[in-house]
């Protein structure tokens, strides 16, 4: 903020030169009292948390003795120590990337389809679209729920007709499983759960987003590619394709955020247990059950550095396309 | 037959089938939620893969215990749902109160540090919840304010802020500004132009914003989890059915029914006014 203070006026407010200065110094004024109170709210809640979350994570504190320690203690780096060499660590960053990444991509593929599906009207498309955003716009309490009974291997609806029509020998139990042999191939059972249930309860976000887009590309193109005699794979490939890089990117970007720093899903699907075990849960048992403040606020940072290195890197091989898209 | 024909029709059938299929895959689980909170436990553990109940069967017992008192052997959920509106309402109203003035200084004034706005609340974004919930954790409990659903009614509003100034903000840019100098002229001041201008112009987007605000606050569930669990009288409705979900001798339609319960209003609202909200969550996206 303090860069741009030598900044000149915005060039078009200039009308009469004499009044020109106060003007912009009493539009200047408004702006920031209109933002302060989001500032303040932003300040207050969000930007003093995270940096005194750098401060804590530099010390070592547990929530019995908060109360009387202050907010500089001696500092240390037997947090970081703690966090890097305690069990489960990478495995559980490794975990963290698999279900971003799955989560990210699938809900994006089935967005993509779901809204060319719906593209063109017809009768009761608005209550079609309406309930394919159900899941996103649903508590995740109660999806959660309902996803654990449907999954469940005793009275779950899912086994059930597994066993009755599909010939599973025994009940699956999806959600706390860790490995699963399909075809003499080990597959992680239960994080390929979570990552399905993720692309379901998101798939509406980036549904409603690529569609609106969709509906704002301009139909004379199409119109003369059909008349040319395109075939529609070739129309989504050579015109549509194009014109959705840029959200399909944005998508990405705000979904990849989104999906790994994501807790409440794992947390209440499965509890991290059965090799699910995300990096933000770790930071909540951290937190609560060994009420160590300072190894949860180290294993925080780890997790925000870890998405700014992957998000730098992506912007880095990515970014220059995106722009000339938009 | 070419390629272009051939395709045509294929991908005319294929749409039929994937509506049909989006429609199977969104709405199964609700249906499922309502059907096991309908039919008595007996029957569900009997057979588990009926997915029609009669009428016949219905009971409203699994209601009766969400709904009804603790002192009468119930859950007390009318109690929680009275902390998660209270809760849900605050929130919405303060935080437009507080972003109503801040989008529209975003995207009509110029001031110093317009542009970094929005850097300021990106970063929010990329650092996790769960890393704001331990300083605030470790502040409210200082405070005293862990337990109080004052605490999370803060810590609502700053989740929501940026998202709403930026959907606010997309809608003020379309209003002309000539109405603005208009009402300059007719002696307005600025805050006066706000409230009788602005506002009414932009009220679709504000009524979309409250929805998108309270549908949020209505559905958290980390931070009511954090600070609220060991003060029962203040659970929010997510809260105590995730709770009620740890006691064994809850049967699993009763946790449905609660299910429904903590569902319903938001599905009615958003039912409502389904096109509000998209349109006021999208707008700009289409632009590229």
């Amino acid at each position: 903020m303090v860069a741009t203070e030598q900044r000149p006026a915005a060039p078009q407010r200039r009308r009469r030169p004499g009044r020109q200065l106060t003007r912009a110094q009493r539009e200047n004024r408004a702006g920031l009292a209109y933002l302060s109170p989001t500032f303040l709210v932003v300040l207050v809640v969000v930007v003093v948390p995270i940096l005194w979350t750098i401060l804590l994570a530099f010390q070592r504190l547990r929530l019995i003795n908060i109360r009387r320690s202050g907010l500089f203690g001696d500092f240390t780096l037997r947090n970081f120590e703690y966090v890097f060499t305690s069990p489960g660590f990478w495995s559980s960053l490794w975990t963290t990337l698999v279900y971003t990444i799955g989560g990210t991509a699938f809900s994006i593929i089935f967005g993509l389809i779901a809204a060319l599906a719906l593209r063109k009207r017809f009768p009761g498309r608005t209550l079609v679209r309406a309930s394919v955003l159900l899941p996103y716009v649903a508590p995740v309490v109660a999806v959660t729920f309902v996803w654990e009974i449907m999954l469940s291997p005793q009275f779950g609806v899912t086994n059930d007709w597994g066993q009755r029509f599909l010939g599973w020998d025994r009940p699956i139990a999806f959600l706390s499983q860790r490995e699963y042999t399909l075809w003499g191939v080990d597959v992680p059972l239960a994080l390929i759960t979570v990552i399905v249930f993720e692309a379901w309860r998101y798939f509406p976000f980036a549904f409603l987003f690529i569609l609106a887009r969709l509906q704002a590309v301009p139909r004379d193109l199409e119109e003369a590619a059909v008349v040319d005699g395109a075939a529609p794979t070739q129309l989504f490939r050579h015109i549509l394709l194009p014109q959705l890089g840029a959200v399909i990117a944005l998508l990405s970007v705000l979904r990849f955020i989104m999906t790994f720093n994501k807790f409440d899903d794992v947390w209440l699907l499965t509890g991290g247990g059965a090799g699910t075990q995300v990096a933000s849960v770790r930071v909540y048992e951290f937190l609560t059950s060994r009420l160590d403040i300072g190894a949860a606020a180290a294993q925080g940072l780890v997790l925000a550095a870890a998405l700014i290195v992957l998000l730098a890197l992506y912007l880095k091989f990515f970014a220059p396309r995106v722009e000339e898209e938009a | 037959m070419d390629r272009a024909t051939f395709e045509t029709r294929l991908f005319g059938v294929l749409r039929w089938v994937v509506i049909a299929i989006l429609v199977v895959v969104t709405l199964f689980p609700f249906y499922y939620m309502v059907l096991l909170s309908i039919r008595p436990i007996e029957t569900v553990l009997a057979n588990p893969g009926d997915l029609w109940a009669g009428p016949a069967e219905w009971t409203v017992s699994t209601y009766r215990e969400v709904l009804g008192s603790v002192s009468s052997g119930g859950q007390g959920f009318v109690g929680l749902i009275g902390n998660t509106l209270l809760v849900a309402t605050s929130a919405t109203v303060l935080t437009l109160l507080i972003s109503l003035p801040g989008s529209y200084a975003v995207s009509r004034l110029q001031f110093v540090g317009r542009r970094q706005v929005h850097f300021l609340f990106l970063a929010i974004y990329l650092f996790p919840a769960i890393l704001l919930a331990i300083p605030l954790f470790t502040v409210f409990t200082r405070l005293g304010l862990r337990g109080s659903l004052f605490g999370l009614i803060i810590v609502y509003i700053a989740q929501t802020i940026p998202v709403s100034v930026y959907m606010l903000r997309n809608y003020l840019t379309t209003i002309p500004v000539s109405l603005e100098e208009a009402a300059a002229v007719d002696g307005y001041s600025r805050l006066q132009t706000l409230r009788k201008v602005i506002l009414p112009l932009a009220a679709p987007a504000v009524m979309a914003n409250a929805l998108y605000v309270f549908m949020i606050a209505w559905n958290e569930y980390l931070f009511a989890l954090l600070f609220l669990v060991e003060n029962r009288g203040n659970w929010t409705v997510s809260l105590g059915l995730a709770q009620l979900s740890g006691g064994i001798e809850v049967s699993k339609t009763v946790l449905m029914a609660g299910s429904v319960v903590l569902t319903l209003p938001i599905v009615i609202i958003f039912f409502a006014t389904e096109r509000l909200l998209t349109e006021g969550l999208t707008a700009g996206a289409d632009k590229g």
